[in-house]
């Protein structure tokens, strides 16, 4: 049998087992696990425990929940499995902005072992000292990728640790009498949490829109700034993949103004060992370990942030701090002017042990070659993407790209009516993912393409190939492209069941509870 | 080690000089640098970061990892009795076998269309946390238990538009830290006092401290110190009569045996996710939940993602997706509702899992295991002298006991339990300076007879 493709296409189809819904799988009496007895002596001494509840707090009806064999269950669960694209499976260079990838198959195991998994966080200090040696390290080393002074691993996500940003930035100004400052300024390219968690602590927003350079605008930062600015959260590279060569201006600017400057450094893989937060006149910043530090998307989460800050700022961050002194690790309960916490215990340990692993792999010359290539694959799709006629990298500022491209398919949409969301859905009948953009869609008909140094010559090129051939299909036969997906587990989905309060069920009771009469006749 | 000539790693496939040089050529540059002219030399860092060598070969990294990991002690080597937010519970086998899977393992945020599974199980993870919790809506998992209750707390702010929020004296020190820093200056929490004799809420102060701007009370059941809130139905009264709303956090491992809260009036319910399924990592695998009824008012004020089931092009095809996306901060930025991003989707995965295996009688099985093994220890504990139980009330699998006649504080016990490989109880002397030589104690379904007798004997032995 000939094992070479024909197609310069993948002849791809995902699995389609038709599952059912978990509780369409319930059979009375079924049994997943057995859990244990007490011990008989236990039983005898303080018989069946459930009377000591008192009355009003005891369950009366068991809940509905499913009754399955073990191996069903299992079944059920790596079908649906087999209906999830995980990054290992695919070329996953279409999530722009998330940095998707290679996760180490060998950090799993140290994730696996028991000296990392039944950790109690409450142990005496003497029993986790691992645990503590690998956090006071990615500090150490955190420092020197960002220049900043002092770094904490309690943020359990990036939009968490601009929420705790903004927690010190208030603090700041209110132990200085000024706590007037009641403004934020970001970008619209910067991710919408920056606004979206600076607003939950109260503040209100300031926008700066790109210039028509695609950088953003100087000019409008300078009549933003007032007596009531706090601060400035912006990402850089932003989420289009322009570099602000302008950052430090941005930062003097806030500062001659009296607020913080707080760097969003979600896009730093192109960036290690380049350019840092200190050379920016940054106060705080941070990174994301589930996207530049290789700890596993798990389908959204668990994540984890790694929050720096300066000197001047040390002494507002969470609790507790980690660090040495005398050959002992330790937690640092007593920091001056803490914010407190942010976080049950101490951070996504398993995240910060993954990261650890990533770095100590490739360490500091491995750090930036990560970067070199992330951005040399960046700039091989760019070129090659651009080709394709009606795809565009929209702003003409900056001669190249850091780590991503936000492209704009409107000439495209224009010349052949099949838009990029046509485009998304074909792209699964190929086993392959692609994102438009946050919102709101600034760039029209948007996609962003993040390529990281995960993936080789090869599959950028099919990746690359396969984009070429949709868009010759959408010009030969559109409306195989506006039908898709065509081979993915499902057809297209009636959105209309997600914004209406009558129809929407986000649990199967309330489905049941909606639409049951219909679903069970048609069965 | 001194870096090679050509840095060639195996997580870095266009390392390899042959691929590299092809795409410059492509690119028609001669270095890689070329393409950072964008970014300024004033900007440029121009050092080298001190961050050790490479450690290349998988197998000296493995030795390096363990070497570090080896300076652990776990809690299966030694007894553990901690609790207080992170607990030790069995997890089956196949928990770990379905959460180590690559495709939901690196899967992250596709399309419904490739990613169909993710959302599916996802969808029942809230249909199954819906039937414990006896709620019809549940969320996609937020960080942990803290951020659940901030956001519910949030969302009975923004329901009731009122802005002060009654939180129970007896709520978790580290979780009240947790609320306040999210929800102030936004809302105001005040905090109501509870008994010293059982625990529970103060209802005289709760009666005086609810008013016309009291957006609700959050409080704990089985609370953080061990005891179970009887008064949940009289205080679910008292703030439903004054227009507010009632947030009440639980442990869902709980629930088998014990009503949830929806049954004695909770308008919103929260908790985390750890017990059900997740091994425990020094804390670092929560996950928040938040249940409601499925009404317009509170289905829009989630911040986190909610998805649904809805019909496909084709007949009899059952597809999911995002409900009410545009109240996401994805969907509106900062006109959103609060925040969301990445958080702890595979550990709700792992709790799908968990009761799909467990089903209701599992769920029950365990909750009895757990009260049976907790009362075993309570009595046997109490049965030592110069110790009590603080609180005169019920109790699931914690319990706050009291050495104060022992002479010997909480931490110079704990000390000498460690070292006869006993991790004791959580110390609460400097959380609640009324609980003074109290510790909390966690007994679970993994602490057996014998590991509570060795307890008890080496307590025994301590208290001579």
């Amino acid at each position: 049998m000939n094992i070479q493709r024909i197609n310069r296409v993948r002849n791809f189809h995902q699995a389609k087992w038709d599952e059912e819904v978990i509780f369409q799988l319930h059979s009375p009496g079924e049994r997943g696990i057995i859990v244990s007895e007490a011990d008989k002596e236990i039983q005898q001494e303080v018989g069946d425990g459930i009377s000591s509840l008192p009355a009003g707090l005891m369950r009366s009806e068991e809940p509905a929940l499913p009754e399955v064999g073990q191996m069903r269950v299992l079944k059920h669960f790596l079908r649906l499995s087999q209906h999830t694209l995980g990054a290992d499976l695919n070329i996953d260079i279409g999530q722009g902005t998330c940095t998707v990838k290679y996760n180490p198959k060998v950090n799993e195991l140290f994730v696996r072992n028991t000296k990392a998994s039944k950790l109690h966080p409450y142990q005496d200090q003497e029993t986790i000292q691992g645990a503590l040696q690998i956090m006071h390290s990615m500090d150490l080393y955190f420092r020197e990728i960002s220049g900043l002074d002092r770094f904490t691993f309690q943020p359990s996500s990036g939009s968490h640790a601009i929420l705790i940003m903004a927690s010190i930035m208030q603090k700041y100004h209110t132990l200085r009498g000024e706590s007037h400052r009641d403004e934020l300024i970001t970008t619209i390219f910067s991710h919408p949490s920056d606004a979206a968690a600076a607003a939950v602590k109260g503040y209100k927003v300031i926008t700066i829109f790109p210039d028509k350079n695609g950088f953003p605008d100087i000019e409008a930062l300078k009549k933003a700034v007032s007596p009531r600015t706090a601060g400035l959260f912006i990402t850089n590279p932003e989420d289009i993949g322009i570099f602000n060569p302008f950052i430090d201006e941005f930062t003097r600017i806030i500062h001659e103004a009296g607020g913080l400057c707080g760097y969003d450094q979600a896009n730093a893989n192109g960036i290690l060992g380049v350019t840092r937060a200190k050379e920016a006149g940054f106060d705080m910043c941070f990174f994301n370990l589930h996207k530049t530090f290789a700890s596993p998307h798990g389908c959204g989460g668990p994540a984890g942030g790694a929050l720096g800050v300066t000197k001047a700022l040390e002494s507002y961050l969470p609790v507790p701090l980690v660090d040495l002194k005398e050959g002992k690790y330790l937690l640092d309960w007593e920091i001056e002017n803490t914010i407190g916490k942010t976080r049950s215990f101490f951070g996504p340990f398993p995240v910060i042990l993954r990261s650890y692993a990533w770095i100590r792999s490739l360490g500091g010359e491995g750090l930036r070659e990560v970067s070199k290539i992330a951005v040399l694959n960046n700039n091989y799709i760019l070129k090659n993407l651009t080709s394709i006629e009606g795809v565009e990298s929209p702003f003409p500022g900056g001669k190249h790209r850091i780590e991503q491209v936000r492209y704009t398919w409107e000439k495209f949409h224009h010349r052949t009516g099949v838009d990029i969301h046509n485009i998304i859905f074909r792209m699964c009948d190929f086993g392959f993912h692609l994102w438009t953009s946050h919102h709101p869609y600034i760039v029209h008909e948007p996609c962003t393409i993040e390529p990281t140094e995960s993936y080789s010559k090869a599959e950028l090129d099919e990746y690359l190939d396969t984009l070429r051939y949709i868009a010759e299909e959408a010009r030969n036969d559109p409306e195989m492209v506006r039908n898709a997906p065509h081979r993915s587990v499902v057809h297209k989905i009636d959105e209309s069941w997600f914004d209406d309060p009558q129809k929407w069920s986000i649990t199967w009771r309330s489905f049941l509870k909606k639409h049951g009469k219909e679903f069970e006749k048609k069965r | 080690m001194t870096q090679k000539p050509n840095f060639v790693h195996p997580y870095i496939p266009n390392s390899a000089p042959a691929n590299k040089e092809k795409i410059m050529e492509e690119l028609g540059i001669k270095d890689i640098s070329e393409l950072y002219e964008d970014i300024p030399e004033r900007l440029r860092f121009k050092g080298e970061m001190n961050i050790p060598p490479a450690i290349a070969s998988e197998q000296e990294l493995r030795k390096h990892m363990t070497a570090i990991l080896n300076k652990n002690i776990s809690c299966e080597e030694n007894l553990s009795f901690l609790g207080a937010g992170c607990a030790q519970h069995y997890v089956p086998a196949i928990c770990d076998e379905i959460t180590g899977r690559a495709e939901y393992l690196t899967a992250y945020a596709g399309e419904p269309y490739e990613d169909h599974g993710r959302f599916q199980t996802l969808f029942e993870y809230e249909s199954l946390m819906a039937e414990l919790l006896d709620v019809d809506v549940v969320n996609v998992p937020t960080f942990d238990w803290g951020q659940a209750a901030c956001s519910s707390i949030r969302m009975a702010g923004r329901i009731s538009s009122r802005n002060e929020m009654l939180v129970s004296g007896s709520t978790s020190p580290d979780r009240l830290s947790v609320i306040k820093n999210y929800c102030e200056p936004v809302m105001t929490i005040v905090i109501v006092d509870f008994s010293s004799e059982t625990g529970m809420l103060n209802i005289s102060d709760l009666l005086k401290k609810t008013g016309s701007n009291t957006a609700g009370i959050y409080f704990e059941n089985p609370s953080y110190l061990g005891f179970l809130e009887e008064q949940g139905s009289e205080i679910a009264g008292i703030i439903h009569n004054a227009g507010g709303i009632v947030v009440v956090g639980v442990d869902p491992v709980s629930l088998g045996v014990i009503a949830p809260p929806s049954h004695y009036g909770a308008d919103i319910t929260c908790g985390d996710i750890q017990g059900l399924g997740n091994h425990m990592y020094l804390g670092g695998s929560l996950g928040g939940f938040i249940g409601t009824r499925d009404e317009e008012k509170y289905v829009m004020e989630y911040a986190w993602r909610l998805f649904g089931i809805g019909k496909t092009a084709v007949q009899g095809e059952w597809g999911f997706g995002d409900v009410a996306y545009d109240r996401t901060s994805f969907g509106s930025r900062e006109k959103g509702k609060e925040f969301v991003g990445t958080a702890a989707a595979l550990y709700g995965i792992s709790a799908a899992v968990f009761l799909s295996l467990m089903g209701p009688k599992g769920m029950k099985e365990l909750g009895q295991l757990i009260i049976q093994n907790a009362l075993y220890a309570q009595k046997r504990m109490t049965s030592l002298s110069g110790v009590t139980l603080r609180f005169r009330s019920s109790h699931f699998k914690e319990f706050v006991v009291d050495f104060s006649s022992s002479g010997k504080s909480v931490a110079e016990k704990n000390r000498e339990l460690l070292s006869k490989g006993i991790f004791g109880g959580k110390d609460l002397s400097a959380e609640f300076p009324s609980l003074k030589n109290c510790a909390l104690y966690c007994v679970t379904e993994m602490n057996s007879k014998e590991d509570i007798d060795s307890l008890v004997s080496a307590l025994k032995e301590i208290l001579k």
